[in-house]
């Protein structure tokens, strides 16, 4: 990135820090408490845990210029979020500083204190003001909200009867008037219909264009492309890159080719890869849940490499039998015979529940690269989709 | 949970010297930037007072979650806002058949309905607030894991949603009043006073509660039946004066009752209280109050990477 004076940063941030103590079992000394004594904290077992620093984010500087949508990305656990979450003043940090240089807004959910009782207009209020916004603005910009929303007609209906596109409608116009001069957004144009989103996109421009900043986080590179010219990489909670989009973005691809994926200490899910094995997909995952568990159902989506889901299942939807007796820790293998995929990086999200209690789940975690699965001649995937029909044609007809 | 922010930097510093980063962006620090930020985002550390300021400038905030909290709770009810008043008189119903026709607890010779009703006013004020204010941070986890305020303003906003509340049933307490008769005295221009006071002897007691619970939800099943067990400690269904002699040392400790003392005077026109126990439950109430908030201060910033 080229000098720049100091006038144009929105916001500097240098040496940014935080750690999180994660707490831990010691495996050594025997069995994971499990009684209530040892949940309470009195039972013999009660030294057996320690905790453990994690750092989220470590050493962090940066400058975001006035004017500008930056992207930030990375792999779920690189400390975007809690990026975000600092400079939303949501956490503190553990050490190092932000100057921010004019006033700040985030979004890292939409529709935060919407309440399903209250009505359309009784919520832009309240939301609005839990956004940070005075009655004032909010009077000032409720037609515009209400315009871009597109509900005149159930402004005064209790939100529990709209359907979930007028919902997230209503949320987002909400948010996208705020006024800060700089907009913190988290992967929350996720939501709403195509048309929506690509208004929603449109809106983030104008703010740029009106020489405001963006950081923009999302896994889904389709839009953090078209929405940002810059990109910062953050992996492992340090900065890797920052510039142009393409550069963070291939390094990001780049790093892709590092296949095994381990968790941090305590996770019930130890590591995962995943890997084109001839014509299936095998994806291996070690597991140490700290008790045995009966159904360890280990679900996982395959999605392409700009984040959209392509296919996925879990041992419950695809009826398969689980082990005869609980399994504490182990590897669980799945084969994916069917679809066929077609060239491509491909990125798996895996989720690990015991029936009831949902003990791990982590997005696009893994990734793996397939090459000449389905048939050599393939159609372009931009145009068709990922995967490879099974399909019969039959040709009726005379001449 | 997270570690004292001055160790944490030293971690960190130890970790920078060890292993330097080399990000590209490291040239960043150090240069002087002419222009002020509007907001430097540190680590804060130790006691401080709450930052009213910041506070004020969210009232309005305030305001929408009280009344979001009034009008919730009387939607999709055929009622609707008559059961604030309904509620404290059929409340004071129960006690008066329970206690006073049944048991037969003294009343200081008031009809036991306005006395158990003057009673109920002041502990519902206290019982109100100290459950909202104690459930106002875990109750609104995910408002505070998404979006920053002064986190104060939730507590606060329980808070004047229980003050409408007892405004509105001072409504049926003055026709109770008319109909036996009670002619309040001048005592009636320390009612504020006494309200005043229960409302900040709860907030103190609840925002300690509310700290607590953020990492010990333990608290939430405890504070019922605490709570339970102070009313039956303080003069709410019967009259202090009820109390062995060689008990009442011991019973005027309780702050309450010196407040529900005050709070009968001023309505039903019995004898003062005892102005010096009166003055001090006034003044333990303030001083319960801003240390609760104090702590509540200090302990804030951690909430959300607990909870």
């Amino acid at each position: 990135m080229e000098l720049r004076t100091h006038r144009d940063v929105a916001l500097s941030i240098s040496g940014l820090s935080k750690c999180y103590q994660i707490a831990r079992l010691n495996d050594k000394e025997g069995p994971a408490p499990r009684g209530f004594l040892d949940r309470l904290g009195f039972g013999a077992n009660r030294h057996r845990t320690t905790r453990e620093p994690f750092w989220a984010l470590r050493d962090v500087s940066l400058e975001i210029p006035w004017g500008e949508v930056v992207g930030v990305v990375g792999r779920n656990g690189a400390g975007k979020s809690t990026l975000l979450k600092i400079l939303s003043r949501i956490t503190e940090p553990t050490a190092g500083r932000v100057d921010v240089y004019g006033r700040i807004g985030s979004l890292l959910e939409v529709g935060t204190g919407f309440h399903p009782e209250l009505t359309g207009r009784e919520n832009i209020y309240l939301n609005g003001q839990i956004l940070g916004m005075r009655r004032r603005e909010i009077d000032h910009a409720f037609d515009a909200i209400v315009d871009f929303s597109e509900i005149e007609g159930f402004l005064d209906t209790p939100v529990k009867r709209y359907s979930s596109g007028m919902y997230v409608r209503l949320a987002f116009a909400v948010a996208t008037h705020l006024q800060p001069e700089i907009l913190i957004i988290d992967e929350v144009l996720a939501v709403g219909d195509a048309a929506f989103q690509r208004k929603c996109v449109a809106r983030m421009v104008d703010v740029a264009r009106s020489g405001r900043s963006v950081l923009f986080v999302s896994h889904n590179m389709a839009v953090v492309k078209e929405l940002c010219r810059s990109a910062v990489l953050l992996d492992h909670g340090r900065v890797v890159r920052q510039g142009s989009l393409d550069e963070a973005l291939a390094a990001y691809l780049g790093s892709s080719t590092d296949d095994r994926r381990e968790f941090p200490p305590g996770t019930p899910v130890r590591s995962a890869y995943a890997r084109q094995e001839d014509d299936v997909v095998r994806l291996y995952v070690e597991v140490d849940a700290g008790r045995p568990l009966a159904t360890p159902n280990l679900g996982f989506v395959i999605s392409d490499h700009l984040g959209s889901p392509v296919c996925g299942t879990n041992p419950v939807v695809n009826r398969s039998a689980f082990p005869v007796r609980p399994v504490g820790r182990g590897t669980i293998t799945a084969t994916l015979t069917s679809p066929r995929l077609l060239d491509g990086t491909y990125q798996v999200s895996l989720w690990l529940d015991d029936g009831s209690e949902m003990l791990f789940h982590e997005k696009h975690c893994v990734r793996f690269d397939v090459r000449g699965m389905a048939r050599p001649l393939q159609l372009d995937p931009k145009d068709v989709g990922w995967i490879e029909p099974e399909c019969r044609f039959d040709f009726a007809g005379a001449n | 949970m997270t570690t004292n922010p001055d160790d944490a930097s030293k971690m960190s510093q130890i970790e920078l010297t060890s292993n330097l980063p080399t990000t590209s962006m490291r040239a960043v620090t150090g240069t002087s930037v002419p222009r002020l930020p509007l907001l430097t985002i540190r680590a804060t550390g130790g006691w401080a007072a709450p930052n009213l300021r910041e506070v004020w400038a969210f009232r309005d905030l305030v305001v929408s979650l009280a009344v979001r909290d009034v009008k919730l709770r009387y939607r999709q009810t055929y009622l609707g806002v008559a059961w604030v008043v309904l509620q404290p008189l059929l409340a004071a119903g129960v006690f008066s058949f329970v206690f006073g026709t049944i048991a037969k607890l003294p009343s200081n010779g008031v009809p036991y309905v306005a006395f158990s009703y003057a009673g109920l006013l002041g502990w519902n004020a206290f019982t109100s607030t100290l459950g909202k204010t104690s459930h106002s941070i875990v109750g609104n986890a995910h408002l505070i894991s998404k979006v920053y305020f002064p986190r104060l303003v939730l507590p606060l906003s329980g808070v004047l949603s229980t003050l409408l509340d007892v405004a509105v049933a001072l409504g049926p307490m003055a026709a109770l009043l008319v109909a036996y008769g009670i002619r309040p005295g001048w005592g009636l221009l320390l009612l504020p006073i006494w309200l005043v006071a229960f409302v900040l002897l709860a907030m103190g007691l609840g925002l300690v509660a509310a700290a607590v619970m953020v990492a010990h939800r333990d608290v939430g099943h405890l504070l019922p039946i605490a709570t339970q067990a102070l009313m039956f400690g303080s003069p709410v269904a019967y009259a202090a004066s009820a109390v062995p002699e060689r008990l009442q040392g011991v019973y005027g400790l309780n702050p309450l009752t010196q407040l529900l003392e005050g709070l009968r005077w001023s309505l039903l026109n019995q004898s003062p209280p005892n102005w010096g126990l009166a003055g001090v439950g006034v003044a333990l109430s303030v001083a319960v109050f801003a240390l609760g908030s104090v702590l509540f201060q200090r302990t804030e910033r951690r909430f959300v990477d607990i909870i």
